[in-house]
């Protein structure tokens, strides 16, 4: 390396850094075998599995729509096929008693998605913008409907199932218990993980974000976009796959279901709301999602459409999803005006959770009016009992959204002027963007 | 089979218009703001609830009368409230806003109408038969749709060619931005286009209403085919949408009606293929796949003709 | 004498506006060819011919002496045709090191490669740190290009354009917007980063022009009405007349 270079390019990672690096992966990796201990029982191992299925789809769907620009409706197609393709693997491996474990069955489950991505990848991958967005969208509905007409491959309504037992054993592991289950989830989990981060550091995917960034400049420096794009797609598909593939080792089936537009859109929920654009972006939606679903629908009959709800927020709101608010604050804390900013939060905080109270009493009401409307007028929702028929809740549900919506407004004026103040200061201390 | 011919012909051109009512507006919204509005089947559901609801407290023609303009108002201050906020984040952002509004609306018109299908029905004036084709009674209301439908693309064409706001949108469709530098309201002539084009969208709800199912998962399952419709068209072309809707319209409606497959064109599969998923292929009938061909003229149209049919702008 | 760029009749029309009519150009190895013109007469369009983003409705461009009109953009490129754009087309989410990395990737022999650690390959490292040092942008390597300010934008550009070492480059005005002073440092990079090479520029400042260039070029309405050395340039009646005006020459 030239001495211009050691002076002018970044400097290597130093040891240090390097093992903050490797470390972080490390504790992942402990925390991964530590979780059952602390949380032991069958639905959280359940859930934890789940969390780490969507983490693997919705890190894969990231790479087409946040890595490289690519708005996708039909993703789950590769997640589906790579499921149903792994329930035909495992009862064919039983059957004939071949001698793959268990563990390797996901492989399958990502060769199909990459093999269904290499073939209708270079089509779809022409264009990008909403001309991509339309054709996932009518190849998906393509295979989806394709799912009922082949019903020897699909299964038809009722799906296609397999006992997940029955494969060659290896450390005398059924996977038969959830725990095991989760524990090979965890392990596909990390491997994913760890590959698609690496394929960001890669040219191919330093050359995904220029195009999504610039894909007609692209084409300057020597790359076809469209090339670009189809690597991306393929790899997409593949990670989609191994997903799919452990979600159905996981519930021991797969139906129409898993190729489905509530997939698609799940996945884009999921990977939307976490943030595109940084790395750890979809694996925080993922978490949440999942976690909000399953206990949303505890709280509330008409969980799905507070989700939309949210969903609409985020996009109107706040694009860069949780990650993206989080990593706002980031400029702030190098240059240690953070303090300038939070004491406006709370002040907005108090409206605005006010007027969310306000349309989530209306919102119920509305539903015990229109759902159960012989019931019993009082009625539970997040935990809180009212009555719904009263009048005193029909005013309070008013006041509150449209009071809070007033104040709220007024208080996050206060809440931007408050960062104009902590951004000048940043900018005086000369934190870099 | 003539008979069959002629009705399915005369279905397939109605399921035509029904689809244009829609894609016209979802072509005009397209061109002049951008942005593919998801939520277009969305709007085309609310009209036929709307109807309903309304119908059911004041009769059908005031449902006619009120629920279009009802349901366009709500597109009208979604436009001004949600989509203008959203433009600044790119066509990506804009596409999602209206998928999340989709999937909201679907949401809200499951809690308050519920997840059957309701009994939305042809009013008493218009149920008989207007004539008979060799032996089948063909509805009156089906003509009533028809008509209805006619007259709202003479007006809608007679507005376009021959007034000035028509003029202006004609010129917006193409060149929106030099619009704007002309002086004129381009926010609130966007507005206006988006209320317009949903309200159309719910002039469709509510006359197919009584004749197709009116059910919460409407939107769900007509708005791929109308992205189909606009696509194969050609993204922005008005005639582009028009001659497309009628070829999925009739597609779809003889498709749905024959019963041909290739068994019984070629007689059964051998005994040894009977269980594998070749059967499924070779005993499938036309009928069975008509819901899917629109998905395959899209994707052909996609790869050979991306411009479409018509198409004067590559997205 | 070879030629690192050659047009022959080349014409190009939008429906039946004509914008280029019959072009012929030569542009020496290692020349440095300046194209000038009033607005509106086909610059970039003849830029966007050569460089593959458009093609041309009749007629042939060379590069060296393979036909180039009609292949894609970035397959000229790889043949060693540089371009610029006269409206900053950078990464803007990308920093200034990256945007300048990815120019160096393919030249590098990179291609598609996702097997291996960017930050691991040594040459690419040398050759970005070696074009972000000549574009003085090296306080500003950690910037997101769409932060720098507009004459770190242009020089970005430039530094872009060139770090791939395509032998023919093509800077579509690259001092526009600048003030003097900025003029001046743009032309010395210029003048610096284009050694040995061939570069054919579009320019409306003259001084920039008439300093820079070994050939002028006049293009008026499509047409090349005017070819030669400055000198021949500047007492050229028909360029005075159509073009040049009351500038003092």
């Amino acid at each position: 390396m030239s001495e211009l270079t050691s002076r002018v390019a970044p400097a290597s990672s130093t040891a240090a850094e390097k093992f903050k690096f490797y470390g972080l992966w490390v504790a992942a990796a402990i925390l991964l075998v530590v979780l059952p201990k602390l949380f032991g029982s069958g639905g959280s191992l359940t859930t934890f599995s789940l969390i780490g299925i969507s983490i693997i789809f919705s890190l894969s769907y990231n790479i087409l729509l946040g890595q490289t620009g690519m708005l996708s409706f039909g993703h789950a197609v590769y997640y589906g096929l790579g499921g149903f393709l792994a329930i035909h693997a495992i009862n064919i491996i039983g059957f004939n008693k071949l001698p793959i474990p268990l563990p390797l069955v996901p492989l399958i489950g990502g060769l199909t998605g990459l093999l269904f991505a290499a073939l209708l990848g270079w089509v779809s991958t022409q264009r990008s913008g909403t001309a991509f967005a339309m054709i996932s969208l009518g190849i998906a509905e393509l295979i989806a409907s394709s799912a009922l007409i082949l019903r020897t491959f699909f299964g038809g309504e009722a799906g296609i199932s397999a006992n997940r037992t029955k494969l060659l054993r290896l450390f005398d592991w059924s996977f038969g218990p959830q725990i095991q289950i989760y524990y090979l989830v965890a392990a596909w989990t990390l491997l994913a993980v760890a590959a698609m981060y690496a394929l960001t550091r890669t040219p191919l995917g330093r050359m995904c974000n220029a195009v999504r960034d610039n894909p007609e400049r692209v084409q300057f420096v020597g790359y076809n976009p469209h090339v670009v794009r189809y690597l991306a797609f393929c790899f997409s598909g593949f990670f989609a796959g191994i997903a799919g593939a452990l979600a159905a080792i996981n519930f021991e089936i797969a139906n129409s279901a898993y190729l489905g537009a509530v997939q698609s859109g799940s996945v884009l929920f999921a990977t939307y709301i976490g943030g595109v654009g940084f790395f750890v972006g979809p694996i925080v939606g993922a978490i949440f999602v999942t976690a909000l679903s399953l206990g949303l629908s505890d709280l509330t009959q008409v969980w799905q459409l507070y989700f939309g709800l949210i969903f609409i927020a985020v996009v109107l709101y706040a694009p860069g999803g949780i990650t993206g608010l989080v990593m706002m604050h980031r400029p702030l804390v190098k240059a240690g005006t953070l303090h300038k900013v939070l004491p406006s939060y709370v002040i907005a905080f108090v409206p605005t959770l006010a007027m969310i109270a306000g349309l989530m009493l209306a919102i119920e009401t509305v539903v015990h009016y229109t759902v159960n409307p012989g019931d019993d007028s009082h009625i539970k929702a997040f935990g809180v009992s009212f009555d719904a028929a009263s009048r005193y809740i029909w005013t309070m549900a008013t006041t509150l959204s449209i009071g809070g919506f007033w104040l709220a407004r007024k208080t996050w004026i206060w809440v931007g002027r408050a960062w104009d103040e902590a951004n000048s200061g940043e900018r005086e201390k000369g934190a870099a963007a | 089979m003539l008979e069959l011919i002629v009705i399915s012909a005369l279905n397939g051109v109605l399921f035509g218009m029904l689809l244009f009512l829609m894609a016209s507006g979802l072509t005009v919204i397209f061109s002049m703001l951008g942005v593919l509005n998801f939520a277009h089947a969305s709007f085309y559901m609310l009209g036929a609830f709307f109807g309903f609801q309304i119908s059911r407290w004041f009769g059908f023609w005031p449902a006619l009368l009120f629920a279009p303009p009802l349901a366009g108002a709500i597109g009208a201050g979604v436009e001004r409230f949600g989509l203008r906020r959203v433009h600044k984040n790119g066509h990506v952002a804009e596409l999602l806003f209206t998928f999340g509004l989709a999937f909201a609306i679907e949401e809200v018109v499951q809690i308050i109408w519920g997840k059957s299908p309701v009994d939305f029905r042809v009013p008493a004036s218009l149920d008989f038969s207007a004539f008979t084709i060799f032996s089948t009674n063909y509805p009156a209301y089906k003509m009533f749709m028809l008509l209805v439908s006619i007259a709202i693309f003479a007006s809608l064409l007679i507005t376009l060619k021959k007034t000035r706001i028509g003029l202006i949108v004609q010129a917006a469709l193409t060149h929106p931005h030099m619009v704007g530098h002309l002086g004129h309201n381009v926010g609130r002539i966007f507005m206006l286009v988006f209320g317009v084009g949903t309200a159309l969208a719910a002039v469709a709800g509510v006359i197919a209403g009584p004749a197709l199912v009116t059910q919460s998962n409407m939107a769900g399952l007509l708005g791929p085919i109308l992205f189909v419709v606009v696509v194969v068209g050609g993204l922005g072309s008005l005639p582009g949408a028009f001659v497309a809707s009628l070829l999925i319209g009739l597609v779809q409606t003889f498709a749905v009606s024959m019963n041909g497959s290739l068994s019984s064109a070629f007689g059964p599969l051998g005994p040894d293929y009977a269980t594998t998923w070749l059967a499924d292929i070779w005993n499938v009938t036309v009928a069975q796949i008509a819901p899917i061909m629109p998905y395959v003229l899209l994707v052909l149209i996609l790869t050979f003709r991306p411009m479409g049919l018509l198409g004067t702008r590559e997205t | 004498m070879s030629a690192a760029i050659e047009l022959r009749g080349v014409e190009k029309s939008f429906g039946i506006t004509s914008v280029i009519r019959n072009v012929n150009l030569t542009v020496a190895k290692g020349e440095r060819h300046a194209l000038i013109g009033p607005n509106g007469a086909g610059k970039s369009t003849l830029f966007n011919l050569i460089s593959g983003y458009m093609v041309p409705t009749t007629g042939h461009i060379r590069l060296r002496n393979e036909v180039i009109s009609g292949l894609p953009p970035y397959q000229i490129n790889r043949r060693g045709l540089s371009r610029s754009f006269q409206v900053t087309n950078v990464f803007a989410n990308m920093s200034v090191w990256e945007n300048l990395r990815c120019a160096v990737l393919w030249a590098a022999g990179h291609r598609y490669t996702f097997w291996k650690n960017i930050d691991n390959l040594p040459e690419v490292r040398e050759r970005t740190a070696r074009i972000l040092a000549d574009i003085s942008l090296t306080a500003r390597r950690d910037v997101p290009a769409g932060l720098l300010t507009y004459a770190e934008q242009r020089a970005l550009e430039i530094g872009i354009t060139v770090a791939g070492g395509a032998e023919v480059i093509l800077l579509d005005e690259p001092t526009a917007g600048m003030s003097h002073a900025e003029t001046e440092r743009a032309v010395a990079l210029i003048r610096r980063l284009t050694e040995g090479r061939t570069l054919l520029i579009v320019e409306h400042d003259m001084s920039v022009v008439f300093g820079l260039a070994d050939r002028i070029s006049v293009l008026v309405y499509g047409q090349i009405i005017a070819s030669g050395t400055p000198e021949e340039i500047r007492s050229n009646s028909k360029v005075r007349e159509a073009y040049l005006g009351e500038e003092a020459a």
